[in-house]
């Protein structure tokens, strides 16, 4: 799943989830019914859990583009994290001296 | 949300945040139902009243019991606990209650009833005042609803007066 289907996936399981116990808890208020409740806010339950929990197809469509490897040889990392340890080393040192 | 089990995970955690919501959106929805419950109970005869060896006083008695306790129940309901309870004053004790008969009532259709019964437990004074006492007979319900608190009222039903001497059968 992409970074874009974790955000659907979330975003729908929310929803979801709160329209059918609103559903739910409307229904079994109104045919004066607990178990009907129960019943299909478990069911909601199952079918969200179905459409958000496995790895569909729908929340692959906004793949990472990863730099070809031949563009990262033409610019190197730079080395700059050498040259910070050693300022470190040296500032702490200096504190040790001092 | 990177992984399946992530993902069920926290779609358990908030299916069930939801669920004890709607408990208590329902626990709420009874404060909206306002019952009028309705209850005769006839003394039939009295079969006995004597006074026992340590000097209780003891009555045994059938009553006709009709109730319209339908209102009580509400989609949240479970069942009802019911129990019919002899209540008098004493020169020691201000209130005595004697549970004289119980039920429970586990479904709407049940909730409207006759019945005639004698006293399912006994009815025993502490000392030796019943003779000629006034006393209430009242039933008390607990309601016991699926989700939420327990609650409990009662209908009192006055007016009934023991015989004024002990006698046998």
């Amino acid at each position: 799943m992409d970074w874009q289907g974790q955000k659907q996936a979330e975003l729908w399981m929310q929803i979801l989830l709160v329209v059918f116990a609103a559903a739910a808890l409307a229904t079994g208020y109104i045919i004066g019914s607990f178990r009907m409740m129960m019943l299909i806010y478990a069911g909601g339950v199952v079918f969200t859990a179905l459409v958000t929990v496995p790895n569909w197809l729908f929340f692959n469509r906004h793949p990472l583009k990863w730099l070809d490897p031949s563009e990262a040889e033409k610019h190197p990392k730079p080395r700059k994290a050498v040259v910070s340890n050693d300022k470190k080393k040296s500032s702490k040192k200096v504190t040790a001296a001092g | 949300m990177h992984s399946f089990v992530y993902r069920a995970n926290v779609l358990l955690t908030f299916a069930f945040t939801i669920l004890a919501l709607m408990c208590v959106i329902a626990s709420f929805s009874d404060n909206f139902n306002f019952p009028s419950p309705s209850a005769e109970i006839q003394i039939v005869k009295f079969n006995g009243f004597q006074k026992k060896p340590p000097g209780n006083d003891e009555v045994s008695l059938t009553m006709n019991i009709t109730a319209d306790l339908q209102s009580l129940f509400t989609w949240n309901t479970k069942q009802l606990f019911i129990f019919v309870a002899a209540e008098y004053e004493t020169p020691q004790n201000s209130l005595n209650q004697v549970s004289l008969w119980d039920a429970i009532i586990p479904a709407k259709e049940h909730a409207k009833f006759w019945v005639q019964t004698k006293n399912k437990y006994r009815f025993v004074d502490q000392g030796s005042n019943l003779r000629g006492k006034e006393f209430n007979l009242t039933l008390h319900w607990h309601v016991m609803p699926k989700t939420g608190k327990m609650f409990a009222d009662k209908l009192v039903l006055s007016g009934f007066r023991l015989p004024e001497e002990h006698r046998r059968g």
